[in-house]
């Protein structure tokens, strides 16, 4: 494990800290999204896949970070508890359980949304106790003491691992400069001080308000029928307790000014991040944004970005720029790292190059090359169930319609230059930006 | 029991039917093809290995293979530097290419009608790539770039490094794949010239297409464009075998962090290298044991009996070309030491010599390994990867239908034996960061402003 992440080195590896999932296409090979709502409230996306015998149920809250309130990391401990105990049943109970069965349980947390997934053979042997499973933890965990505090400890190790990595530290302190009070300012992980504050009454808490019924989404994908995920939709749906959707989060102030954050630390690369609070998921700009955004920075080795910072003068091994759209505006980001004393020049060409497409456009041709991308890859993004059922679980989260993948294709056909220049100068503000730089020069 | 058996055979033998057969083929100039059908969706993943990586290299020449794959996207006689990439991205292609100890390989995905986009163009780099002295110079800035960010401000990645080279002594895996920064400093554009020379040929490649595709039109394809390719003598790298280590070894790595970690590793033989075939898998087994799941005994025991660790892991590759290492990895948990912690995963490891594994133990891991070879045909990438990790080290690509079968029939007495015989103290190699504090002082060049964390 530790030996593969260690001996091979990947060439291009952009910065993957905003990918967005919705990166392109037309349904061209995927079947209709099947869509119900459960007695109590729980929306289902469903895709069959009958193709191989297994499958893959995720189950998606409005519980991320953004729900933290006072108490940075409550979201992420709640999420990582889970499996830590339920229904009487302890950590390696259940652990032991699933590994005889081969079913992998996930879960995990972001700003907006926490989740738990599934993956499982689907013959009835393994299906079942895998299932059963997870309503254990989706539904009662216990939040034992003496688990609440291991994983505490790790999880403020954790935080202290992330303190030793310049680009954790960039984002932290590049979250803080967006979103000022707002509950995207929140570090995920948490704090130091909030983690040990966490009581076991404010888990629960949170478990019993978030973790329910009208607040979760669920997403099924595999060899399974419709009878069959409907009956697997009920049962993971009745366990919990109907409950209310989460309030929606506030609205997101633009930044009134730049700002220049620079952080030290002992690393011999320097780390930007540049940017501002960019667009929700069903922001009316999306299109023109994203399409635009693939030139600039998002198209990997192909972008304006690329070109000028790492083709031209080799000044950073990975640059690029992205829309994070989530539930309020999330982050428009540009990024790179380079060597300490060339901090100056590789800022200098990243503003440049900002500015130019933000007062020019793209060009004809950029743009034509971006739609042949963008609409000629979409087999590419739902050809895996792991990939279809994250795509079901965002569709549904964001309340995004059903024909959303159908149409993406010739919205995107649809952008034109104008309307590209035109987003951006609306909604890009080169002189209104946010800069983090973290790095051992300054 | 013998019900739950019978129902994971009848799941493989679905899984065999819907993911397709592999189809083998061997062009005149010794290109080796490997097709493998998975028609679930309309794409095919497109791949060129390389029997090139750092293990092929020597002391002074560290991280060329590595280079030179950053050089294969610099242009050919036929293409610009860059255009490779343009024309994958206008066809809505994914590209990308990765260099490892063993082999260096080069991707695309596609839809599937655009299989002869990749073919074209790998077919025209691996012979005419142009190795310009322009393009050289900014890619080499580039890759130090590389190193900076994945190595020398990563503390367990430089940890990492620091352990290979001890642990290894003749052995090329002791070579960071990157390269050292010196080596990198004194490359020049002729070292990498006779480098693609010396292995970029069909007899040195193995092209693996999974996908929507018919297996027939992919060799007509094939033999179209790399056919015409030119063979090279091919001169095998010296074997370098690794003397027997007598005794156990022992580094500190001292850099800023804030967080410690501990590596240990043992000399354990891989398939290539193994007198007994069974062996390689029983430590597949053994890695599984500790680490195959959230109920092995590394998490078990480790992180949530003792509480020592806030994460343990182990690691094994049993289809290395050379050689390798059994690892075990931990961080402390916040208020144990790192003597506590290596006493913890030593207790673990005697543990496993003193007694055989329990049966259900030994369940739960051929469980896990039977439902992952189902999940894994999810992936026409990791499909293709598999082939191509097998191939380019000399391994049959068969080997990975027969890795279930090996697995299940490996015994606790074959676990306890590998762990008796490879997991000792005389094949042993520790690695322990012991962090520096992240205050200027111990800013990595002491050249610059000696001046406090700060923010303005």
């Amino acid at each position: 494990m530790c030996a593969d992440q260690l001996k091979r080195i990947v060439r291009t590896g952009t910065v993957l800290l905003f990918i967005s999932l919705f990166v392109s296409g037309v349904a061209q090979a995927m079947p209709a999204i099947q869509h119900w709502t459960t007695e109590n409230g729980a929306g289902v996306y469903f895709v069959p896949a009958p193709e191989l015998p297994m499958v893959d149920v995720r189950v998606v809250f409005a519980a991320g970070s953004s729900h933290d309130a006072a108490l940075p990391g409550l979201a992420g401990l709640t999420n990582g508890l889970l499996d830590q105990g339920a229904a009487g049943l302890s950590a390696d109970a259940i652990a032991e359980r699933l590994d005889g069965l081969g079913a992998q349980l996930g879960s995990g947390s972001l700003r907006d949304m926490a989740w738990v997934s599934l993956r499982s053979l689907n013959d009835a042997e393994h299906f079942d106790p895998a299932v059963d499973l997870m309503v254990k933890v989706l539904s009662q965990p216990d939040f034992n003491p003496q688990d609440i505090d291991r994983e505490r400890e790790r999880t403020l190790v954790a935080l202290r691992q992330s303190e030793q990595q310049p680009d954790d530290i960039a984002e932290y302190h590049y979250f803080k400069a967006l979103y000022g009070q707002h509950p995207y300012a929140s570090r995920p992980i948490g704090t130091e001080a909030s983690l040990k504050r966490i009581t076991r009454g404010d888990i629960k808490a949170f478990h019993d308000n978030y973790y329910v019924a009208a607040n979760a989404t669920i997403a099924i994908v595999g060899d399974i029928d419709r009878p069959g995920a409907e009956r697997l939709a009920r049962r993971l749906s009745a366990a919990l307790p109907a409950g209310k959707p989460a309030a929606p989060l506030p609205v997101v102030e633009p930044l009134t000014k730049a700002s220049e954050e620079h952080v030290f630390h002992p690393s011999t690369q320097t780390h930007v991040m540049m940017g501002a609070p960019g667009i929700s998921r069903t922001d009316p700009d999306f299109f023109p944004l994203y399409v635009g955004n693939y030139i600039l920075g998002g198209g990997g080795l192909v972008s304006r970005l690329n070109e000028e910072i790492r083709e031209k003068r080799g000044l950073s091994y990975s640059v690029s720029s992205a829309f994070l759209p989530m539930a309020q505006a999330g982050p428009f980001t540009l990024g790179l790292q380079t060597r300490n004393d060339q901090l100056d020049e590789a800022l200098r060409v990243l503003r440049e190059t900002l500015q130019r497409f933000h007062d020019q456009g793209p060009t004809e041709k950029e743009l034509v090359a971006a739609k042949k991308n963008i609409t000629g890859g979409f087999a590419l993004r739902i050809d895996s169930n792991s990939k279809i059922v994250e795509y079901l679980a965002v569709i549904g989260f964001y309340g995004l319609p059903l024909d959303y993948l159908e149409t993406f294709n010739d919205k995107v056909m649809a952008v034109t230059r104008e309307q590209v220049r035109d987003a951006f100068r609306r909604r890009v503000h080169p002189d209104l930006m946010a800069t983090v730089i973290v790095g051992g020069n300054q | 029991m013998r019900l739950a058996l019978s129902a994971m055979l009848l799941a493989c033998s679905q899984t065999l039917l819907a993911a397709g057969t592999v189809h083998e083929y061997q062009l005149e100039n010794g290109l080796k093809l490997v097709v493998k059908e998975d028609h679930r969706a309309p794409v095919v993943v497109s791949q060129v290995w390389y029997k090139v990586g750092s293990s092929y290299e020597h002391g002074g020449i560290t991280g060329l293979s590595h280079m030179l794959e950053h050089m294969m996207f610099q242009g050919t006689k036929n293409h610009a530097p860059g255009e490779f990439s343009r024309i994958i991205a206008e066809n809505g292609g994914e590209e990308n290419a990765f260099t490892s100890q063993d082999y260096t390989a080069y991707y695309q995905r596609l839809e599937k009608d655009r299989l002869p986009v990749s073919f074209e163009l790998e077919a025209d780099r691996m012979r005419n790539l142009l190795l310009q002295q322009k393009e050289y110079d900014k890619e080499l800035k580039v890759v130090m770039e590389e190193r900076r960010l994945r190595t020398e401000d990563q503390p367990t990645s430089l940890t990492y490094e620091q352990f290979a080279a001890v642990a290894f002594t003749t052995s090329s895996y002791r070579n960071p794949t990157i390269g050292w920064m010196n080596d990198l400093e004194n490359m020049r554009l002729e070292d990498l010239q006779g480098w693609y020379k010396r292995w970029y040929a069909p007899n040195n490649a193995v092209v693996v297409v999974v996908g929507d595709v018919v297996p027939e039109d992919v060799l007509k394809l094939a033999k179209k464009y790399f056919e015409p390719l030119k063979p090279e003598t091919i001169i095998p790298p010296k074997p370098r075998r690794e003397p027997e280590q007598e005794g156990p070894r022992r580094i500190t790595v001292q850099v800023p962090a804030e967080v410690p970690y501990l590596l240990m590793g043992y000399k354990a033989p891989v398939l290539k290298s193994a007198g007994e075939d069974w062996e390689p898998y029983a430590l597949e087994v053994l890695s599984g044991i500790l680490d195959g799941g959230d109920g092995a005994r590394l998490t078990r025991n480790v992180v949530r009996g003792a509480q020592v660790a806030a994460s343990a892991g182990a690691g094994y590759d049993l289809y290395d070309r050379q050689e390798g290492l059994f690892l075990l990895d931990g961080t402390p948990a916040n208020s144990t030491s790192m003597q506590t912690l290596e006493a913890a995963l030593h207790e673990q490891v005697k543990q496993l010599q003193d007694a055989p594994v329990t049966d259900e133990e030994l369940a739960r891991v051929k469980a896990q390994v039977v439902a992952s070879n189902v999940y894994q045909k999810d992936s026409i990438m990791g499909q293709a990867m598999q082939i191509g990790q097998l191939e380019s080290v000399g391994l049959d690509w068969s080997l990975m239908d027969e890795y279930v079968a090996r697995i299940n029939a490996v015994t606790a007495a074959q676990v306890q034996a590998v762990a008796r015989k490879y997991l000792v103290e005389e094949r042993q190699t520790v690695a322990v960061l012991k962090p520096l504090p992240m205050d200027a002082a111990h800013k990595p060049h002491p050249s610059l402003p000696g001046d406090q964390t700060h923010v303005r």
